[in-house]
Parts: C-alpha cells; sequence; structure tokens
C-alpha cells in the first residue's frame, strides 16, 4: 500500500490532474505539489501526487551510474 | 504506451553488472545494512539485488511495511468498531486480511460486516457523503508518506462539515523506530532509507542517526540500479569511515522535503506513543489527530478498551520486522503460512518481507 509510482501528468484542472501509468489514465490529487503541469512526472501515493520527478536530476544519476565505472582508480587506495 | 524517461537505464543489465563489480571490489568489512520500506523489500527481491552483493554484505528488511508493523490491538479495535451498527468500515486493501487476534476484517467482512477497500482516503470521504445515515470509519494507517494525504482529507471533511466520518490513526513515523532497533542492538552498519518517506520529511531527520550512532544513511530510490548504487555509497562511506548522510534518490528527494505535506501534517496530528507489531510502544512514534479536529478521530467516537494479545504460536514477525530472524527461518513460512493463508502479518501485505520472499523464491 507504500508504494508510490511514477506518473505523467496529461490534464490539470484545480487541485485535480488525470495522470498516466502504463497507458492507464487516474485522478490525482495534486494539493500537495506547488505547481502542477501537464507533461511532469510525479510520484503517485495512495491517489496523492507526493512529489514531482525532477528530470534534470534523473539524467544526473544516470551520469553518476557512469562515474561509477571511472572511480575504478581512486578506489584502489581505500583500505 | 510511453515509458517513464530513464527507466530502462535503471534496470540495464550491464550498468547492474557494473555497480555490482564495483562493489565486489572495494568492499572488505563485514557489514549488515538495513532497509526500512516496503517498497525496498519488493525490489530487493524483484530485482534479486542479494544476489548481485559479495559474502561481506547482509541485507536485512526492517520494519518499513505499514501494513505488517500495524498491531493486533489495532486490527481487534477496527473489528470491533466495524461490528457496531450502522458503521461503514474503509481501509487501504491489504489491511483486511491482517489477522488480529482471533478474525481479520475479511473474514468478518464474510460474516456480513460492511468493509470497503479504498485506494485513497479521499474515496472514503465519498462514501461517507453517500451513506449519511451511517458512521464511516477510515483505517489511517501508513508512514509518512501517506499521513499527509490522511490529513488533506480530514481538512476537507472539517471544511465541507462532515458529520458521519472519522479516522483511526495508527499512523506511524519514521525516525524513532530507526533508532529504536539500534538502541535494541541489533547490528546495523547502514541505513537504506526510505525515498518516498524522505520525499515528504526531507532528509534532516537522519542526522541524529549518523551524530549520534556513526551509521551511514543513504536515501534511495526503486529501481534496481538504484539500490545496488545507494548500497555502493554505502559501503564507500563504511570503507573509508565517514558516515553522513546522502540523497541516491535526487530526482525525487530534495533535502527540505516536501513542505506543504509537512505543514498540513502538522495542522491535523501531533506526535504520540504509538504500539507496533513486534516492538511494544514506541513513544513519540504515531500521529494522533489534534483536539482542533478531535470530532474526526474514531479513538474519541467510539471509545473502546482494548487489551494486546501474544502473536500466534510459532510466528516470528516480530524478529523479522527487526531483522533479527529471516522469512526461511521461520518454520511456518511456506508451509503453514502462505500468502493465501497468512498466520501473520509479514505474509499478508505483497511488501512484507515474508510475502516478498515467498513470491521470489526460486
Amino acid at each position: 500500500m507504500c508504494l508510490g509510482v511514477p506518473a505523467k501528468v496529461i490534464s490539470v484542472d484545480g487541485n485535480m490532474a488525470g495522470v498516466e501509468i502504463g497507458g492507464v489514465t487516474y485522478q490525482a490529487r495534486i494539493d500537495l505539489l506547488d505547481e502542477v503541469l501537464p507533461g511532469d512526472y510525479v510520484i503517485l501515493h495512495a491517489g496523492f501526487a507526493i512529489e514531482k520527478v525532477d528530470e534534470a536530476e534523473a539524467a544526473e544519476t544516470i551520469r553518476l551510474f557512469k562515474e561509477v565505472l571511472s572511480m575504478e582508480d581512486q578506489e584502489k587506495d581505500i583500505d | 504506451m510511453k515509458k517513464i524517461p530513464y527507466i530502462d537505464v535503471y534496470r540495464d543489465q550491464t550498468l547492474l553488472k557494473d555497480i555490482s563489480s564495483r562493489i565486489h571490489a572495494i568492499s572488505k568489512k563485514e557489514v549488515q545494512f538495513m532497509e526500512v520500506c516496503g517498497g525496498h523489500t519488493m525490489a530487493i527481491h524483484q530485482f534479486g539485488i542479494r544476489q548481485m552483493l559479495p559474502p561481506t554484505i547482509k541485507l536485512l528488511s526492517g520494519p518499513g511495511c505499514p501494513v505488517c508493523v500495524t498491531s493486533r490491538i489495532y486490527i481487534d479495535k477496527a473489528i470491533r468498531i466495524g461490528q457496531m451498527k450502522d458503521v461503514i468500515i474503509t481501509t487501504y486493501g491489504d489491511l483486511i486480511r491482517v489477522p488480529g487476534s482471533s478474525s481479520s476484517l475479511e473474514r468478518e467482512r464474510g460474516n456480513g460486516m460492511d468493509v470497503r477497500m479504498v485506494y485513497s482516503a479521499m474515496d472514503a470521504v465519498v462514501i461517507a457523503r453517500e451513506n449519511p445515515t451511517r458512521q464511516v470509519v477510515f483505517l489511517g494507517i501508513g508512514f509518512e508518506t501517506t499521513a499527509p494525504a490522511s490529513a488533506i482529507t480530514i481538512i476537507e471533511a472539517k471544511k465541507s462539515g462532515l458529520v458521519n466520518f472519522s479516522l483511526l490513526s495508527a499512523h506511524k513515523v519514521m525516525p524513532p523506530v530507526m533508532q529504536q532497533l539500534i538502541h535494541e542492538g541489533i547490528r546495523i552498519n547502514g541505513y537504506i532509507a526510505p525515498g518516498h518517506v524522505s520525499a515528504i520529511t526531507g532528509t534532516r531527520m537522519y542526522q541524529p542517526i549518523v551524530e549520534n550512532f556513526h551509521i551511514p544513511v543513504v536515501v534511495s530510490g526503486f529501481e534496481a540500479a538504484d539500490i545496488l548504487h545507494s548500497i555502493l555509497l554505502l559501503v564507500r562511506q563504511v570503507e573509508s569511515g565517514t558516515p553522513r548522510v546522502e540523497v541516491q534518490y535526487k530526482r525525487v528527494v530534495k533535502s527540505e522535503g516536501n513542505t506543504i505535506a509537512q505543514e498540513r501534517m502538522r495542522q491535523v496530528f501531533s506526535p504520540a506513543d504509538e504500539p507496533w507489531r513486534g516492538f511494544g510502544v514506541i513513544p513519540e512514534s504515531g500521529l494522533r489527530i489534534r483536539k482542533a479536529f478531535s470530532t474526526f478521530d474514531a479513538d474519541l467516537r467510539f471509545p473502546l478498551k482494548m487489551k494486546e494479545s501474544p502473536e500466534p504460536k510459532g510466528c516470528i514477525c516480530g524478529n523479522i520486522l527487526k531483522g533479527l530472524q529471516a522469512p526461511a527461518d521461520c518454520r511456518l513460512f511456506a508451509k503453514k503460512c502462505t500468502p493465501d493463508d497468512p498466520v501473520g502479518a509479514c505474509m499478508v501485505s505483497s511488501e512484507g518481507a515474508c510475502a516478498a520472499a515467498y513470491k521470489y523464491a526460486t
């Protein structure tokens, strides 16, 4: 029950938004977020969008994954 | 079907192998890392994370499944309220199967009790509006991720003057139980901290764990690469002896958290001592409805004296929630206790350690 799922915002109407998960559309409350726009990704939990997914940070995490490999030499020193 | 951006990358087998080999290369110390989130429990089993780790690293599942840590006394109370005249019990799905001391909501529903599953607390308000002659009680369980939704629901119920809605709160907060585990002497060398709880609370609440106990904390996302990456960050901290709070799940978690959600929670709830299955009462680990909203507090609307009863014979759910024992250590596991016929709460919810171990057992 505690699972949060990423969802794409399709439409916004007051404190409600139409969001899409895997091709299925749901209604979500967006009271907990400042400004939500169509095209945003949010984490949906128990009918409420609890946070936006920051796409720039998502890309940054991928970059960090790649950096993992280049850390090899530095980490040989850790004992 | 449009996919979530980057989702394939987070599950890319080559990437997972690469991160795993980095972990193998730098992990020297024997460590136990604990996750305290049902979503992480499921993901670790689903993606086979344990199989990607060196023998130096042991992963423990902690008390992160809200259904599993719900006390038997709470289930018993919900059943007693549901047995009253003209009451409708509304609940998140998993909870109805959790055994109380002598029955479950599911069994009571079979006997004619009006128990309805809802996806959101707001659905319970809709049911209350549609049934003005009956009392609708919502079973408010869950951690900081779920509590803001309950808070908004209560605020709305008050605004609209709803007189037949109330919430039976078993809402819980994470930091006290994370410290309690350490106080009880359970060897935890690092916490894989819950991503969506932290999206609400922010990361400051983990600082005492680092400062008082010198245990690293990494807030993790839920994809395979997220969890492996978080384990790598924990290993780095452990090996270099520099514990701190780190956020791996930066695409969702801000250090200050969701301040709107925090404000709603504060408005409606205040900290209270709360019973946890397997732990007993942990001070200030629960959320009680404030006086300003007391008409929506089911504990006050239906005052009942309840008595705690012992766990079912042979069930080690309590020890599993503390990471002291694994599901396979239980003699009931996959024999007398299965998802279809659960003995203990850990087997009920799909996020429970026993249910996840059962589902993904090879």
